[in-house]
């Protein structure tokens, strides 16, 4: 099953997991198995109408997905699943 | 012209002049070269020490903060004996006692939409190691507006990510991150904490990116976000692609000056915690002692993590979370006086307009948090 690897701001939102093994023949599949698991996450990573919010991006491998198919971009069963926020730390 | 070295410089970047990627050419390009190191702070620290002892030959440092206890554990660049003077002064009697034939010029302000241009103006490239998004974006801008490469690193906790944004090769950090998230919803290091070395790695690499851009050396890191996990010990690339329809980079820009960071945000353009809801819900700590000297019927509500409260607590409190607060309001009592708190006042302001919304009024923020207790009523509790 695709993986989704979780950032450390938003650990604490998904039970403190650092990943997530998610079934899911896309990305959206995949955030949806997540964020019924763990729906304090949603607010983090979607916006109302189900989009993923501006501030936050998913990358499958070295690809953002916005460059590749979005939310319906399709995954095999060993794909990897990066998500990369926003962080203004220094 | 390239500056010549003398024979002093010599001994001193042997060790540079050794690599043929370098050599004296390389060397006289990085005394040539101005660096702006936007931030003195865990970033701006190693990095301004690197370049400094790299020889770079003009370094510019912004910052209006101070050198407080609580940076130590992490921003290298300052030192005990100088605890309370301004960063940017500690920073650059470091720098010129590591390299005194460099040049620092120092900048005691605020980066603002006003300064930005006139402090900018000298050098060739920017390195970003801020401690905000405010800021952040407006070093973007800046770096967008003006042709120059903005060296990128930012932390948090034990990640961290670095790149080199330079929209006259490829894309630029609003191609990335086109808005910034909501106020609140990422905590900054004040409030969620980082590791103290995790700004030596980015910062290091910060650092070399900024030798590498001078020296016209490598691969810099234009078109890719580096990523470390100090946890797993991972560093992974992925790549960036300009955005054609980027506000500042795209192909038809909607931001041609800079703006109002702080709007465009909706934060202040600093990490210190603000700790305060605003006068009509705030309780001072002076004020909370003495209604609970008088007996009063409130319950106070801790809403850090469970692992602060080993660091510090009020008695009889009890700990939500604010990551859970949402979740846990049937456990409180819209009828009953509520005191929130947290380390200085910001998550439980938080905390507070959740509870306002949900339509609780009897309800007050503990202005700057069990800190402001610390040191108004209890001194035998630590300041964190």
């Amino acid at each position: 099953m695709p993986i989704l690897k979780i950032p450390t701001p938003l650990r604490p939102y998904a039970d403190g997991q650092g990943s997530i093994t998610a079934p899911g023949k896309n990305v959206s599949e995949v955030l949806e198995f997540t964020l019924e698991q763990y729906p304090h996450l949603k607010k983090h990573l979607l916006s109302d109408d189900q989009q993923l919010r501006p501030f936050v991006n998913v990358f499958l491998g070295e690809e953002n997905i916005k460059e590749l198919q979005g939310i319906e971009t399709p995954l095999k069963e060993d794909d990897i699943l990066l998500i990369i926020p926003s962080i203004a730390g220094g | 012209m390239l500056p010549e070295l003398s024979h002093e410089e010599i001994h001193r970047y042997s060790r540079h002049l050794l690599i043929p990627d370098v050599g004296l050419e390389g060397q006289r390009k990085l005394k040539a070269a101005s660096v702006l190191v936007i931030g003195t702070g865990g970033l701006g620290s190693p990095v301004a020490l690197y370049l400094a002892a790299a020889g770079v030959g003009h370094i510019g440092l912004v910052d209006y903060d101070q050198v407080d206890l609580s940076n130590l554990q992490r921003q290298i660049i300052h030192g005990e004996s100088r605890l309370g003077d301004l960063k940017i002064e500690s920073a650059r009697d470091r720098l010129l006692d590591l390299n005194s034939e460099i040049q620092v010029d120092i900048y005691n302000e605020y980066i603002t939409s006003e300064n930005a241009f006139e402090i900018a103006e000298p050098y060739d490239l920017i390195i970003d190691g801020t401690d905000n998004f405010p800021t952040r974006y407006l070093v973007n801008d800046l770096c967008v507006l003006t042709g120059k490469p903005n060296v990128y690193g930012s932390i948090f906790r034990f990640d961290g990510q670095a790149s080199v944004f330079f929209a006259e090769q490829g894309p630029c950090y609003r191609c990335l991150f086109p808005e910034p998230p909501p106020p609140g919803l990422v905590p900054s290091c004040a409030e969620g904490g980082v590791l103290g070395v995790l700004p030596g790695v980015i910062g290091s690499i910060q650092a070399t990116e900024a030798l590498k851009l001078i020296l016209g050396i490598g691969e810099p890191l234009i078109g890719k976000l580096l990523l470390y996990d100090a946890l797993d010990m991972s560093f992974q690339t992925v790549k960036l692609k300009k955005n054609l329809e980027c506000k500042v980079c795209g192909e038809n820009p909607e931001i041609t000056e800079l703006i109002d960071y702080e709007d465009f945000c909706g934060m202040p353009a600093h990490d210190h915690d603000a700790g305060s809801a605003g006068e009509d819900w705030d309780i001072t700590a002076e004020d909370l002692a003495a209604r609970l000297n008088e007996g009063v019927d409130l319950r106070l509500i801790d809403v850090r993590e469970p692992h602060e409260q080993e660091i510090s607590n009020l008695d009889g409190s009890e700990l939500i979370p604010l990551g859970q607060f949402a979740s846990r309001l049937s456990e409180l009592d819209s009828a009953q006086e509520i005191v929130l708190y947290c380390k200085s006042g910001t998550r439980s302001t938080r905390a507070l307009e959740i509870l306002v919304s949900a339509g609780f009024k009897k309800v007050k923020n503990l202005k700057h948090g069990i800190n402001a207790w610390a040191i108004e009523i209890d001194p035998s509790l630590p300041l964190y």
